[in-house]
């Protein structure tokens, strides 16, 4: 439901502001929010100057950066460094991005980095994802077929195979469900649009013989008509996707099997 | 605390199988009234200013009576509809079973007072 307010125990403070580099002249000031689940204090937001003639170009570069030489309890995921594996997924500059591919030259001024949004913080930047992946799992996220023929290959045209793209690369780094409005008012039951990008990938697949079913599923109040064309999910994609469209073919294959 | 797992709470109670009716709703409602409120607007723009004798005799002619009665109705539909929405985003329980049937009622009763009012007017 919607909230206008943060709780109590949520409320930012001010925290440590770390010094300077010594010697450097492009320091750039990154204000990063932090929270240790076991301190039992509100959040805060810490300062620090990192050398920009001393550390590469993305954001996570960065991060690394402050991590192994500023403040090693900075706590973070990231594994690729390159946008396929969705883990550095956090709120730079006010925008939902991958960490690893979001440049630092796009940002003017201070670099603010904040865990994405309305998500249980685990520690830091790291979001808890738990719900997320459930739902997700709960789409069906595999190829569904009942006849048994054929045996080894299912072969798909490929006017059909281009059906997907745009869709399969998504890498679920929930940039998308956590910057929508409607998924932060009703994400337990909304299914988000990156869940939904992922259930139209497995709807518009050829080989799958599950479509009825799919649908059915996704036919919902919330499960799909919770999406009111918001665009926070196209616009914010890390990857170029448009979930608002896979939405939008969704709920056009549910009218077009009632009408 | 409910010891539940993760896919029984992101399940929860599985798909209620409508709410397209609902949207489908609400777009030909919306297509609608993108006819009927320019429609409304320059039927109900020829007789601003006139007298009351002069309104009485045009609103008597059945186009500008069916237009001012269709726009009426569709749009407290596309209203309800509407603020059906609204409220699930914003209100839960109780409180939103009892907006979501007030405001259908309020919905009606304007459709249906202007619908009154403009019968005494054309009949």
């Amino acid at each position: 439901m919607v909230e206008f307010a943060l709780p109590k125990n949520s409320k930012i403070t001010t925290g440590k502001t770390w010094p300077k580099p010594e010697g450097a002249s492009n320091v750039r000031k990154f204000q990063i929010y932090r929270w240790n689940p076991d301190d039992g204090k509100n959040p805060r937001v810490d300062t620090y100057f990192v050398d920009m003639d001393e550390c590469g170009p993305m954001v996570l570069d960065a991060l690394i950066k402050i991590k192994n030489e500023i403040d090693p309890t900075l706590t973070f995921r990231r594994s690729c460094r390159e946008g396929i594996c969705g883990s550095c997924a956090m709120n730079i500059d006010g925008i939902n991005t991958l960490a690893c591919i979001y440049g630092m030259d796009e940002i003017k001024g201070d670099v603010k980095i904040y865990p994405l949004p309305h998500m249980p913080v685990v520690k830091d930047l790291i979001p808890d994802l738990t719900h997320f992946y459930a739902q997700h799992a709960s789409i069906m996220p595999w190829l569904e077929t009942k006849t048994n023929r054929p045996a080894k290959e299912w072969r798909q045209s490929i006017e059909d195979r281009k059906k997907l793209d745009g869709l399969y690369e998504c890498v679920m780094c929930a940039s998308c469900s956590t910057s929508c409005p409607s998924y932060w008012w009703n994400g337990d039951r909304y299914l988000g649009p990156a869940a939904l990008l992922h259930a139209y990938r497995w709807i518009i697949d050829s080989r799958d013989e599950a479509t009825g079913e799919r649908l059915d599923n996704l036919e919902d109040p919330f499960k799909l008509y919770r999406c009111h064309t918001i665009m926070n999910c196209a616009k914010t994609c890390p990857k170029g996707l448009n979930p608002a469209k896979a939405i939008a073919e969704i709920k056009k294959m549910m009218v077009e099997r009632n009408i | 605390m409910a010891f539940l797992t993760d896919r029984k709470r992101a399940e929860y109670r599985g798909s209620s199988r409508h709410g397209t009716e609902h949207f489908w709703g609400q777009t030909i409602s919306a297509v609608g009234l993108a006819i009927l409120i320019p429609l409304f607007v320059i039927t109900f723009g020829c007789v601003l200013g006139s007298s009351y004798e002069e309104v009485l005799a045009y609103y008597q002619r059945p186009f500008p009576a069916i237009i001012a009665a269709m726009t009426f109705l569709v749009s407290m539909i596309h209203f309800r509809h509407g603020i059906q929405v609204v409220i699930e985003d914003y209100s839960r329980g109780l409180q939103k079973k009892f907006l979501i049937i007030a405001f259908t009622c309020i919905a009606y009763a304007i459709a249906a007072t202007g619908l009154f009012a403009l019968a005494r007017i054309a009949l």
